[in-house]
């Protein structure tokens, strides 16, 4: 049997399921400096937060012994996005194992008028999940058990540290599965995907995360502790506070702790991958799929060809069919009856074959050959940072327009970039536009900003889907809210958190209007 | 000589990205409802068989696999990949648990003779019970040469050079044909099988045989004792200095 398990790694380390390599992949380009957003940004200006002080950190030392990390090159993963965008210079990260710990930290920084940023796995895309300036990093690292699960309702009630793979993992062995998967999932905390209302790869079956949280928990600036943490479905009593959190970047309160509603693990999952000449006829498929493939359908997702190049050189992944066609789907079933959901698939794709619309494809429901279709799709993102400096759009638009942003984007920057592609959740309307320069270049920003998201606005798009607005987007806010809007986000801001010291320069604008 | 007849051994396993659980009575591993793949040594096996035949060396690819009714699906699979044709060696699921290598090199040695095989591969191990025997007892049950642990396979002239993973490096061998090959994990990387031959898997010919069609008795050869999960690794500790971490090792006598 150890001979055996020691096997299955081997095979699966060597044409499969590359276990996600986020953290060490991490600390090898962390050697490359990147440069302080506050020089990067040299029109913005520090608040007028205190300065953190020796009696700061032995207070801190006092209410959290020993989980107070100072020093520069402890604190340099905390201080930098992963996409090696943004860095901050903090000069202290608390890293507390209780919802009181977290309540007495913020008590006192509010007091002191400390600006703090919660950070769980930081592999946030917009520069939210990391200091500005020199504000205090709370980590949710230590906060990371899990409570209860209960496996009739399918409840999981745990802490907001806890690892989206190590949860996945756990509902497992009930015959369950989390409302939600992302690419960064080894890494990423539960609670940095409720505060930025994290998409993913099952949102078209399972829904958002405001319908699949069933309560929270959390820490406000003053260090009251709001308890929403419910466990049931249908609570009508009031207005549903837990759901201001959700999305909300940390800029409201410290999510401590969340119930979410699992739904059942699927017994029979098949995923199909497939090419095609036109994105028109992307969308036909996936027209045809929700009317022949129906509940069974579980995601939709589509990669242009320079995505597929992103793969195949830059992460060395064979592409399982062709690699040669201008656009490519994966299409995942999920269901209860394998025997069904694989005729009712290849019935499908045969249709979808004898009309033209696949040119070619292949099609698993071997649980291994799954997961390496899907790590063609997932590892995109880790893949472009091979490139040098990624400039990362995530926007909603309707269909209609969806690739003709990569169009428009991918000419006017031509010569500027190393490549532009275009990859993402087309079952959400939800195209990830990513382009890439050996480094950051100032004027590809202004070719890419804001020529982008007046686009997107101008063809009712989102210019942020799933990423959230964190440091990078906040600016853009007026592109996809109206005024009014703003004005209600800013004056909750105010009541929850008058001194601002959550999360500041994160996702409300510079100036409202 | 003329091109040649390959013959496969594709055996169906639990799938490799599958946690496996052993049964609480220890007689074995979960298998019911438990997703299977073909072996991932004998899916390098087939990807062989079909590379050669796409050179033009070889003329029929024959896939083989000994098991249950649902070892048809790893039958299709191979199918697809590029088999001609596929024989089930159908075994009633209770013969089926105490099935050993030595039972299933005397069908693939049968087989082998019947279909006028010139090249049998396998994969080198099954990687549920990694056994790595079948491929040299067919050799020796046929008296043909093996080159086992094959990570590069050529023709010339009559004979086939063969590059077998060993330890410490490669080695070279030729072997004349009839012969038995084992593929190593290198040997190649096994397609995906397209939709159109998805589709045209289903039309390819299935013959199914029994134990006693080809003279074979599947009687057990051996006990199972106990299966039993591999020991849970234990907690790592911490240690503040290099002497506290000298003392720890001397102390429990690693030093």
């Amino acid at each position: 049997m150890k001979a055996s398990y020691a096997l299955r790694r081997l095979l699966s380390n060597n044409y499969s399921i590359q276990c996600h390599t986020k953290r060490t992949f991490y600390r090898s380009f962390l050697r490359q400096t990147v440069p302080l957003t506050s020089l990067r940004y040299p029109n913005l200006k520090r608040s007028g937060y205190s300065a953190l002080t020796d009696k700061d950190l032995s207070v801190f030392e006092k209410l959290i012994p020993g989980r107070v990390l100072t020093g520069s090159s402890e604190l340099d993963g905390y201080n930098t996005d992963w996409l090696k965008t943004c860095r901050g210079s903090s000069q202290v990260v608390l890293r507390p194992k209780t919802t009181e710990e977290v309540s007495a930290i913020l008590k006192y920084c509010n007091e002191r008028k400390l600006a703090v940023v919660p950070q769980g796995g930081n592999t946030g895309l917009v520069g939210g999940s990391v200091p500005v300036f020199d504000e205090i990093v709370i980590s949710t690292q230590l906060m990371n058990q899990i409570i209860s699960l209960d496996e009739i309702s399918g409840t999981l009630v745990c802490e907001a540290g806890c690892i989206l793979g190590n949860l996945s993992d756990h509902v497992a062995e009930s015959g369950l599965i989390m409302p939600l998967d992302l690419g960064a999932k080894g890494s990423c905390h539960i609670g940095g995907n409720l505060a930025t209302n994290a998409g993913g790869l099952r949102l078209l079956r399972y829904g958002s995360l405001h319908g699949s949280v069933l309560g929270l928990e959390a820490v406000l600036a003053s260090g009251e502790v709001v308890d929403c943490l419910s466990t049931l479905r249908k609570d009508n009593t009031g207005y549903d506070v837990k759901q201001l959190f959700i999305g909300s970047e940390g800029t409201l309160g410290l999510i401590t702790k969340a119930s979410i509603l699992c739904p059942q693990k699927p017994n029979a999952v098949n995923v199909a991958f497939l090419g095609c000449d036109s994105f028109e006829r992307v969308l036909d498929i996936f027209k045809e799929s929700k009317m022949k493939l129906g509940e069974i359908l579980s995601a939709f997702e589509f990669l242009d060809a320079d995505a597929i190049a992103v793969a195949r050189d830059n992460l060395k992944l064979s592409i399982p069919i062709d690699d040669t066609f201008p656009f490519y789907v994966l299409i995942e079933s999920s269901g209860s009856d394998g025997a069904h959901d694989e005729e009712k698939m290849n019935r499908f794709l045969e249709d979808m074959m004898n009309r033209g619309y696949v040119i070619d494809g292949t099609v698993a429901s071997e649980p291994a050959k799954i997961q390496y279709i899907w790590s063609v799709r997932e590892r995109i993102a880790e893949g472009l940072m091979h490139d040098g400096y990624c400039y990362k759009y995530d926007v909603s638009l309707p269909l209609s327009h969806y690739y003709g942003l990569v169009e428009a984007v991918r000419k006017r920057t031509q010569g500027n970039t190393t490549r532009v592609i275009g990859y993402g959740h087309v079952g959400d309307s939800n195209l990830h536009l990513n382009a890439t320069s050996p480094e950051y270049s100032q004027t590809t920003m202004d070719l890419l900003e804001p020529f982008l998201y007046d686009w997107v606005a101008k063809h009712r798009g989102s210019v942020s889907a799933e990423h959230g607005l964190g440091f990078k987007k906040r600016d853009f806010i007026y592109h996809s809210k109206s005024e009014s809007a703003v004005r209600i986000m800013n004056q909750m801001k105010q009541v929850l958190d008058p001194n601002g010291i959550l999360n500041p320069y994160k996702l409300l604008p510079t100036v409202i209007r | 000589m003329s091109a040649l007849r390959v013959l496969v051994g594709c055996k169906r396993v639990i799938d490799y990205a599958v946690k496996i659980r052993v049964k609480p009575d220890k007689t074995g591993v979960v298998t019911d409802g438990v997703k299977h793949s073909m072996n991932p040594f004998d899916e390098i096996a087939i990807e062989e068989a079909v590379r050669l035949k796409e050179k033009k060396i070889a003329s029929e690819v024959i896939a083989v696999s000994c098991g249950p009714q649902q070892c048809q699906e790893t039958l299709r699979t191979a199918l697809a990949m590029g088999a001609d044709r596929a024989i089930h060696v159908d075994i009633d699921s209770k013969d089926y648990e105490t099935l050993q290598p030595i039972h299933v090199s005397k069908f693939l040695a049968k087989l082998a003779q019947d279909e006028k095989a010139d090249i049998v591969i396998v994969g080198k191990q099954a990687i549920d019970d990694d056994c790595n025997q079948t491929g040299q007892m067919t050799a020796a049950l046929l008296d043909w040469p093996q080159a086992t642990f094959a990570s590069k396979v050529e023709k010339n002239n009559g004979d086939l050079t063969v590059i077998r993973e060993i330890d410490g490096g490669l080695e070279t061998i030729k072997v004349k044909l009839p012969a038995i090959l084992t593929a190593d994990l290198r040997l190649n990387e096994p397609r995906y099988a397209t939709l159109p031959n998805i589709m045209k898997a289903k039309k390819k010919p299935m013959a199914k045989k029994t134990p006693s069609d080809l003279g074979v008795d599947v009687a057990s050869r051996q006990e199972i004792v106990s299966v039993e999960d591999p020991p849970v690794r234990e907690a790592g500790q911490k240690v503040e200095s290099v002497e506290e971490l000298v003392t720890k090792l001397k102390d429990s006598g690693l030093v």
